[in-house]
């Protein structure tokens, strides 16, 4: 066997290693009933879910609960099913999370009350969808 | 009053730009192919083309930056992406911050570049700028703002503000114009964010140059010697790009707060990408150079750089990463538009290659494992494979978007742990490069058998093994992975170090480009492992709080809550929080901010005291970004002050809230790197029930937690800001509060006049008090406070050290000089050829 098919054999080998890797490694979006038997099954893989803050009739956060010590805090989530879930973050409070329009997070449930987020995006509502025009120059 | 001129100018000049690409493209093609006699009128025409195209390019960048340099809020540009408090070095900033002032940066870079083409390479002309033409075509076309039907081409920057939101303002007055712009993004007013977009759309840009020397190589049939004018445009190119990774990474590291310089965020892989194929191609192109063989991979390799610039570009401005990406990109409704551009090249890069690929030359002969062909080859592989591994899974949401396009379902998210993920991977195909690199060199340099590969090596390996020896023992690296990188790092520099002598004493500097870029690889690997790998969170919380649920009890807290004035021990150091600062125009260290006062007016105060030299009580000045506080914290040791940092916060309204920067203390082998995460929100205090003390001058007692004296008061003549009048008495009450080894003077006042009490309490915002003079009880000689409490100030912070930095910082200079050196040979090479007139 030439030389050239060794090396070509052997790029095939590592691409493969590669694609299999990455389709092994990729977390995937979830919601908190999926994610929650996931658990059961045993998988502790990081799961995404995709949500928002659960709010009172007059809009405001609730269930926002800062630990003492300010590093860190939980909160109730609502998933796209309208499941609610308490989520913990070992992080401070990201300053503009309270005015997040949706929150992913990342990371899996620890026991069956609470899911541990290694991770949060946030999307926040664009400035560029300001209907409101700051109407100092008035 | 609304200015219409500059816009409807800059709209037009558009659509002159547009029209004249298209002319551009075509008067190329026929200069291309017409006869003899035709020629020169043709090219005579094409430039005057090109020309109009270049200026009325220019034009556009010039009307877009008249409209936020003159602070015009009625364009939506302007009003959404500058403000008036910004100083000109930010405007452009501004400029590019929005997509459609990136595309025309690139618009300009590719003007620049095609012009100096058509200055220095006659024979070239035709073919290369079509190419480059029809690519402008492509480019203004992102920011035609054309709409037809349903059908929108492209977003214009020129749009007014009525025309971009529907605020009922506008239907009352459609000619108002806001006082104000909603600023630029802090984290944009950086002098790396100046420079950086530019280098790296200058980047992006000059990888055209290479894949239109190829693009004419094919059409003209002349396969082999496209090479030689397109070799140091890639060299430039990888240079550039590379350059403008790194003031990116630089940038993230010094004002973001993700804790690091590379995030493996998909916006930055969609560079990192390009980037390792472009310095694949490189090495190819070189190798054909010398030995005619990878002809082919170079033209693969070439064409993938572009078209993955392409593809970079399509994944971060389509809104297609959506969640996937910490940095937020909006959906300018393009994505249709990208998504034409990118396959139109791929198309005719494809369709021109089957064309000629019979014709192309080879060379059937079987590289040997003892010829630099071969080790080239792999260590282009190598890099391939990187580059693989690292944009399949930035791919993910563009997978998703594309199985949904067709009614499908798919839930695949990339990794939760991309460092991990990415790093598993790379890291040990930086390893093999960096080996490759250091074994390629010696077969580059001299011919190669088994014996004179073992004398050659002997000598660089067993000083790296010392030299790996001593890092490992006096750093203590004792993970055997580690181990491994701080090996092939120390190899390749030391190998490559002498083939630097050999060349320097041999020959001259211009060959050394290669070993120079190769030294600086080998750094830039123990950098990444010395500050990645052994970085060190020293922020660690020690409250002792305990918590209710055990499991929450195992988890590292990675903050630490400093109370102001209060000690608080963090490893090696002692730190106190001592309040917030503002940075003053004309003075180079920051001033506390408690001293002063907003006046409304932008980026003013007023000084309520004097401070040392520069400003006396009563002053004005002038505040640079007012919005901005820098948060003081002193690290001490055995009780002496060692420093103190200030790292900056922005409370940003329009930006959705706490934009933080850090700031680090740079010793020569490692980085303090320190940011906030919280703040105390002294904005609008909620102020706890009223309390009362009834104390006697010269008392001691407890205000909250703080031991407090009450000195005696005093009977007051006058009184700042009020007028005192005949049969007035103003009593000034001084309250001694200390906090840790602070001591505080407050002094609540009070007023009679005509029987009616006045009372003026004192905030302290630090102490998080308010304390009023309420009465006074002469016949029991007491005075009484009334004190409300708030929250004391504070702040969240973390801290990391990472080791030998600089390592990095000085390896990533070092490449780029191996880069410069290596232009400038190759350019020299082709210009002495082209003048010779041997050149095509």
């Amino acid at each position: 066997m030439k030389t050239g098919h060794i090396i070509g054999l052997g790029i095939i080998a590592i691409a493969i290693v590669i694609i299999m890797t990455s389709i092994g490694d990729a977390s995937s979006y979830e919601s908190f009933t999926t994610a929650k038997e996931m658990k059961h099954n045993g998988e502790d893989k990081a799961i995404h879910v995709v949500g928002h803050l659960k709010k009172d009739t007059s809009g405001e956060v609730t269930g926002l609960n800062v630990r003492e010590d300010k590093v860190s805090f939980t909160f109730m989530l609502v998933d796209n099913e309208g499941v609610e879930q308490e989520v913990f973050y070992n992080e401070p409070v990201p300053a503009d999370f309270t005015r997040s329009e949706s929150v992913v997070v990342i990371g899996s449930y620890k026991n069956e009350e609470i899911f541990i987020a290694d991770k949060i995006l946030m999307k926040c509502p664009s400035k560029y969808q300001e209907t409101e025009v700051q109407a100092a120059g008035m | 009053m609304i200015n219409t001129f500059i816009g409807n100018l800059g709209h037009f000049m558009t659509i002159v730009a547009f029209v004249s690409a298209l002319t551009t493209a075509y008067a190329y093609i026929q200069y291309f192919r017409a006869n003899e006699i035709e020629k020169a009128n043709w090219r005579r025409f094409s430039r005057i083309s090109f020309a109009v195209h270049g200026i009325s390019a220019v034009m556009i960048a010039v009307s877009l930056f008249e409209i936020i340099y003159n602070h015009r809020f009625e364009y939506f540009y302007a009003y959404s992406h500058s403000s008036e408090a910004l100083p000109v070095h930010y405007m452009i900033s501004s400029f590019w911050e929005g997509q459609e002032g990136a595309f025309i940066l690139w618009i300009f870079w590719n003007v620049v570049l095609g012009t100096i083409l058509i200055f220095t390479n006659k024979f070239w002309e035709a073919p290369v700028m079509v190419v480059f033409a029809l690519v402008q075509a492509f480019l203004v076309s992102m920011i035609l703002g054309v709409v037809i039907g349903d059908l929108k081409i492209g977003s214009s920057p020129f749009i007014l503000l009525r025309e971009a939101t529907q605020a009922p303002i506008f239907q009352m007055n459609p000619d108002f114009v806001p006082e104000d712009g909603t600023g630029l993004n802090p984290l944009l007013q950086n002098i790396w964010m100046v420079i950086h977009p530019p280098t790296l759309f200058l980047g992006y840009a000059s990888t055209l140059v290479p894949f239109a020397f190829l693009m004419g190589g094919l059409v003209t049939k002349k396969y082999s010697e496209w090479i030689r004018p397109a070799l140091p445009w890639a060299i430039f190119s990888a240079m550039i790009l590379g350059m403008g990774i790194i003031m990116g990474a630089y940038w993230a590291y010094v004002t973001l707060n993700f804790g690091g310089y590379w995030n493996w965020d998909p916006v930055e892989n969609a560079v990192y990408v390009p980037w390792l194929i472009l310095v694949a191609s490189i090495h190819t192109m070189i190798t054909f150079k010398k030995s005619a063989t990878a002809l082919k991979t170079s033209m693969i390799l070439v064409i993938m750089t572009f078209i993955l610039v392409l593809y970079a570009t399509f994944l971060v401005r389509s809104g297609v990463l959506g969640d996937a990406s910490v940095h937020s990109f909006t959906d300018l409704g393009l994505s249709g538009q990208l998504l034409i551009y990118m396959l139109f090249f791929l198309f005719v890069a494809v369709v021109l290659c089957v064309k000629e690929w019979k014709n192309i030359p080879t060379s059937e002969k079987e590289a040997s494992v003892y010829s630099r062909e071969f080790w080239v080859f792999i260590g282009a592989t190598t890099l391939s494979l990187m580059a693989f591994q690292v944009i399949l899974p930035t791919s993910i949401p563009a997978w998703n978007a594309m199985v949904e396009s067709f009614g499908g379902i798919s839930n695949m998210a990339p990794p939760a742990d991309q460092i991990e993920f990415y790093t598993k991977f790379q890291l040990w195909f930086a390893v093999v490069l960096a080996m490759l690199t250091a074994v390629g060199q010696f077969f580059w340099w001299q011919k190669m058998d088994k014996k004179a590969l073992k004398d050659a090596l002997l000598t660089p390996y067993i000083i790296s093994v010392l030299l790996s020896a001593a890092i490992i023992v006096l750093a203590k690296v004792y993970d055997w992975q580690y181990i491994i990188v701080v090996l092939a790092g120390t190899f390749t520099i030391t190998a490559n170090s002498v083939i630097l002598f050999k060349i320097l004493k041999k020959s001259s500097f211009k060959l050394a480009g290669g070993s120079l870029a190769h030294i600086g690889l080998g750094m830039i690997l123990i950098g990444i492992m010395f500050s990645s790998g052994y970085s060190d969170t020293i922020s660690i919380n020690m409250s002792g709080l305990t918590y209710s649920n055990s499991w929450e009890d195992e988890l590292n807290k990675e903050h630490v809550l400093l109370w102001i004035n209060k000690p608080t021990q963090m490893k090696d150091y002692t730190v106190i929080y001592r309040g917030r600062q503002k940075k003053v125009k004309g003075i180079s260290e920051n001033v506390p901010a408690k001293i002063l006062e907003p006046t409304g007016e932008v980026n003013e105060a007023l000084a309520l005291e004097d401070y040392k030299d520069y400003f006396q009580k009563g002053e004005k000045v002038d505040i640079v970004l007012e919005e901005n506080d820098y948060f003081q914290i002193e690290y001490y040791q055995n009780e002496v002050l060692k420093f103190s940092l200030s790292p900056m916060s922005q409370f940003n309204e329009g930006m959705g809230g706490l934009i933080s920067s850090p700031a680090s203390r740079i010793f020569i082998d490692r980085d303090l790197y320190t940011y906030v995460a919280a703040m105390n929100d002294s904005e609008d205090p909620e102020w706890k029930e009223d309390e009362t003390y009834e104390v006697a001058p010269g008392e001691q007692f407890h205000v909250a937690d703080y031991v407090t004296y009450f000195d005696g008061a005093d009977v007051l003549k006058e009184l700042d800001g009020y007028v005192l009048q005949e049969g007035d008495v103003a009593v000034r009450a001084n309250l001694r509060i200390l906090d840790y080894d602070v001591e505080k003077l407050l002094q609540p006042t009070f007023i009679i006049r005509n029987n009616q009490v006045g009372k003026l309490p004192v905030i302290d915002n630090e102490l998080g008090l308010k304390i009023s003079l309420e009465n006074i009880l002469p016949e029991q000689n007491k005075f009484v406070f009334k004190v409300n409490q708030y929250q004391k100030d504070y702040v969240v912070m973390k801290a990391i050290v990472k080791p030998y930095i600089n390592v990095l910082w000085i390896g990533t200079i070092i490449m780029l000089a191996g880069f410069s050196v290596a232009i400038f040979r190759r350019f020299d090479e082709f210009k002495k050829m082209r003048d010779k007139g041997l050149e095509v």
